[in-house]
């Protein structure tokens, strides 16, 4: 995703790069909530309104594995809260006092953020801005296609749609894994506490729970 | 109002806070390191927590071996330079062959 090209016309090439897988994870989303059962205004209102993969994922995946609002809530935020470091990070290089920066800010999410990314914690706020603009109707309609289209369990199987989510979210995390050695045994051990969590606890605890691997790391790091 | 709806405002408002705060609040200053830190380090424990309980399901019910395959393919070709959607579709075809297998 690295490019010389700046400003909005660079950000309109990112959006549209990944706009089509953001398409195909709004339908695997939109067919996913369907099938839980959440009828065709509430899918639609949620990517709008959360407009997040990873938290709609996390909302979807607790309440259906019988955890409870706040279970939900808490792992969607948690999830989600690797956008307060990002914000922070790119806070210097957006525009306006305080209310318009709030606003700017919801232009956030990974593949913008990353591809704003200019080095030494540089963020090119039109490339960001414009990428955002572009993935947000791909990620709106494609829940919409979802939620209508309403693939069968049959067919999600067959074609393996099933796969994409988690799939998509693999990619995100070797991109973490990337970043540090840290990282890396963070990630193991809270694949190893999600692993044992999910026998004996609900779903949306065992995502959270695994947030604890956070924790450890930064211990192991202070000692 | 059902508890679906609630969740899906509190978690929009939610997702509004955290985006928000760092421009409006923090602006130029950064966050004490260890903070920092911990919150760095949240995106891959909970990634990695979101990969393993989706693909296990409620108590281990959902685990599938041509999911994991799949997931296998995608990774690797991501792990070779592969762009995204190539190791997404890679993913999606190798799963569906071993199905119809």
């Amino acid at each position: 995703m690295t490019t010389t090209e700046s400003g909005y016309a660079a950000g309109v090439r990112v959006g549209l790069g990944v706009g089509v897988p953001t398409f195909v994870m709004g339908v695997t989303f939109g067919a996913m909530a369907h099938s839980l059962g959440w009828g065709t205004l509430a899918p639609v209102a949620c990517s709008l309104l959360v407009f997040s993969g990873s938290a709609q994922f996390a909302l979807a995946t607790t309440l259906a594995g019988g955890g409870g609002v706040a279970l939900a809530v808490g792992a969607a935020a948690m999830i989600n809260a690797r956008f307060l470091p990002m914000g922070v990070a790119v806070a210097s290089d957006l525009k306006g006092g305080r209310l318009r920066r709030a606003l700017e800010g919801q232009a956030i999410v990974d593949a913008s953020w990353a591809a704003a990314h200019e080095g030494d914690g540089r963020y090119d706020r039109e490339k960001m801005i414009s990428a955002t603009l572009v993935q947000a109707p791909a990620w709106i309609v494609g829940t919409l296609v979802g939620v209508l289209t309403a693939p069968s369990d049959e067919i999600i199987h067959r074609f393996a749609l099933d796969v994409v989510f988690p799939a998509f979210f693999l990619l995100l995390l070797i991109d973490e894994l990337r970043e540090s050695v840290r990282a890396r045994w963070v990630a193991a051990m809270a694949a190893v506490l999600a692993a044992a969590l999910t026998m004996v606890v609900p779903v949306g605890l065992a995502i959270v729970g695994s947030g604890a691997a956070a924790l450890m790391g930064l211990r192991a790091v202070v000692r | 109002m059902s508890t679906l709806w609630i969740a899906i405002l509190l978690v929009a408002l939610v997702s509004f806070t955290i985006k928000a705060a760092g421009p409006a609040i923090v602006g130029d200053r950064s966050l004490p390191p260890r903070a920092a830190g911990v919150i760095a380090l949240f995106a891959p424990a909970l990634l990695a927590g979101l990969v393993v309980t989706d693909f296990a399901g409620p108590g281990w019910t959902n685990a599938d071996w041509t999911i994991a395959a799949g997931l296998s393919v995608a990774g690797v070709a991501y792990l070779l330079r592969a762009p995204v959607l190539v190791c997404v579709a890679l993913a999606v075809l190798a799963t569906a062959l071993l199905r119809i297998a």
